[in-house]
């Protein structure tokens, strides 16, 4: 069978028909490995999903990727806003304060311009996204204690989850200025995770030593009670988990082996964080426990 | 690459626009076709080297996304032959490393080892030949006897270096990720970036408590992180690198 010709021939039906395999940026990965395999008994099949695939939905619009991302901005201001308001953040040290008031400020900044980038494309920006109250007041310290019972756990898990958040749809703004300003926030979310990480005792990069290492958010996919169309976002379809942060496998290269030099399975994990999926992000093991008034 | 995939030019800004013309994005899948490897997908987003360039303008990084590769390659190999160095330091006290900075640049030093290696090992694989050579280091304007430079000091210290490198490292990558056509590098460098970013973050606050993102690095207004072009970030880099770089051409 002639692969090519086909394409060339739907192409001339269908002059977007390459731009819909494009938008399904997940084809481009299936491809890559069948061809490798060069398994060319397998290729009906897989042709079929391919093409299945192409067509079987429109591509996320940048207003989508912007909506999400200002809905997570609101979640994290929202956040801070509730630690400032806090008798916990009072008796914090100043040091302490000054960089949640840092942070804050920049979750502000972040949620005004994504607003104002998704006015600009003609959409109205999301809003009301908070910090459940009720699971705010399960926060009963600032910094010691149990991680999910501090209000610096939880933000360590925001900070991070974001970081990854931001990762998994970048993709969707390839080639963009939109992508530019997408990732000189997400870099900043990797500073604040840092920063937050400093401030519990913990690394500021992903280590099988933290204290949260074991928590669902680093360990494992979906679970349950996934919360797809709160506040009217979209969320893509979603199949499969993505990578957990322990994975020591980038690009096919195993890190720990593959490289030559040998590395350990701490180092190969925290040299790369991962992305996460909207689904994932929102789902009830991740940051949608926490959304809700 | 026999294949000329033409940039995407004013695309950038028409956010609703297919990301190839038709007749572009075919010849992308007749080019995967010539060479049947899976290698040969990762590759067509790039246009070919313009090895033409005038013979002054230094060693050239490539163009298309091997041209994005090499030249995360170039700074990667900068990062991890500073932080070998700082690995072989001992720790002392005075204007030495703490211990626990010492043990955490050791880390550090292994994860830009990785980027390092993983970066050579991506291009040697998805772009057999077109590598980047070996560069060599220039840290004659490093003092790794201080851990922070004085006023009266010329010369950085460790921890001014590791600063400098970090958030280079973190604007490098954000202002390179619009220039990668390929959605799996973008991946790999959205996944690199955070950890840099990290690091500057953590190396910050060694040199002022505080400053992990600070007005100076990120925009008090916008809350954005710094983003470079290639050519001023080598320009950036220059000074720590012998050979000299000809990033011109990254990512076109």
């Amino acid at each position: 069978m002639d692969f090519f010709k086909i394409i060339d021939q739907l192409s001339e039906v269908d002059a977007d028909v390459l731009g819909r395999f494009d938008s399904r940026r997940a084809v481009f990965g299936s491809l890559g490995t069948a061809a490798k395999r060069s398994a060319l008994a397998a290729a009906p099949l897989f042709l079929g999903a391919l093409f299945q695939k192409a067509y079987a939905g429109t591509t996320a619009t940048p207003v989508e990727v912007l909506q999400y991302a200002l809905a997570l901005e609101l979640f994290e201001q929202d956040f801070y806003k509730k630690v400032q308001a806090s008798a916990q953040y009072t008796t914090a040290s100043a040091a302490d304060k000054a960089a949640i008031d840092q942070i804050k400020r920049h979750e502000d900044a972040h949620a005004t311009l994504l607003a104002g980038a998704i006015r600009g494309l003609g959409a109205v920006p999301v809003t009301g996204v908070t910090f459940k109250q009720a699971a705010f007041a399960g926060l009963v310290t600032f910094k010691t204690g149990p991680a999910a019972t501090t209000q610096l756990g939880v933000a360590q898990l925001l900070e991070d989850t974001g970081v990854r958040a931001y990762k998994g749809r970048a993709g969707e703004l390839l080639g963009t200025d939109l992508l530019t300003v997408a990732l000189q926030i997400h870099s900043v979310e990797g500073r604040h995770a840092a920063k937050i990480r400093g401030m519990r005792g913990q690394r500021a990069w992903v280590n099988p030593a933290d204290d949260l290492a074991a928590h669902p958010v680093y360990t494992s996919g979906v679970t349950a009670g996934s919360t797809p169309g709160a506040f009217g976002l979209v969320v893509p379809p979603y199949t499969a988990a993505s990578p957990r942060e322990d994975n020591t496998v980038q690009s096919n290269v195993p890190i720990t082996t593959g490289l030559g030099t040998p590395y350990t399975a701490a180092d190969a994990q925290a040299s790369f964080d991962e992305f996460l999926q909207v689904a994932e992000v929102l789902d009830n093991s991740r940051a949608g426990i926490f959304i809700g008034a | 690459m026999s294949d000329k995939i033409q940039p995407r030019g004013s695309d950038d800004t028409t956010f609703a626009q297919p990301l190839y013309t038709p007749i572009k994005r075919r010849s992308f899948f007749m080019y995967a076709g010539a060479t049947a490897g899976a290698t040969a997908l990762v590759l067509a987003g790039c246009s070919d080297d313009n090895e033409d360039v005038a013979p002054n303008n230094g060693i050239p990084l490539g163009a298309g996304d091997v041209g994005v590769l090499n030249y995360a390659y170039a700074l990667e190999q900068l990062e991890a032959a500073f932080y070998a160095q700082v690995k072989a330091l001992t720790p002392v006290g005075g204007t030495g490393l703490a211990q626990i900075e010492k043990d955490y640049f050791n880390e550090v030093a292994a994860h830009e080892a990785i980027h390092r290696d993983f970066f050579k090992a991506a291009i040697n694989r998805d772009a057999p030949g077109k590598i980047l050579q070996n560069l060599t280091p220039n840290f004659t304007n490093i003092d790794f006897t201080k851990r922070l430079k004085s006023a009266s000091d010329t010369r950085l210290g460790v921890l001014d270096a590791a600063k400098a490198f970090e958030d280079l490292g973190v604007a490098a990558y954000n202002g390179a990720g619009k220039l990668i056509k390929t959605p799996a590098y973008l991946v790999i460098a959205g996944q690199i970036v955070s950890v840099e970013a990290r690091h500057a973050a953590y190396v910050r606050e060694l040199v002022t408590p505080g400053s992990f993102a600070s007005d100076d690095i990120v925009d008090r207004v916008s809350g954005l992180d710094k983003a470079m072009t290639p050519v001023d970030v080598i320009a950036a880099a220059q000074g720590f690198i012998m050979e000299k770089l000809d990033a011109s051409t990254v990512g076109k």
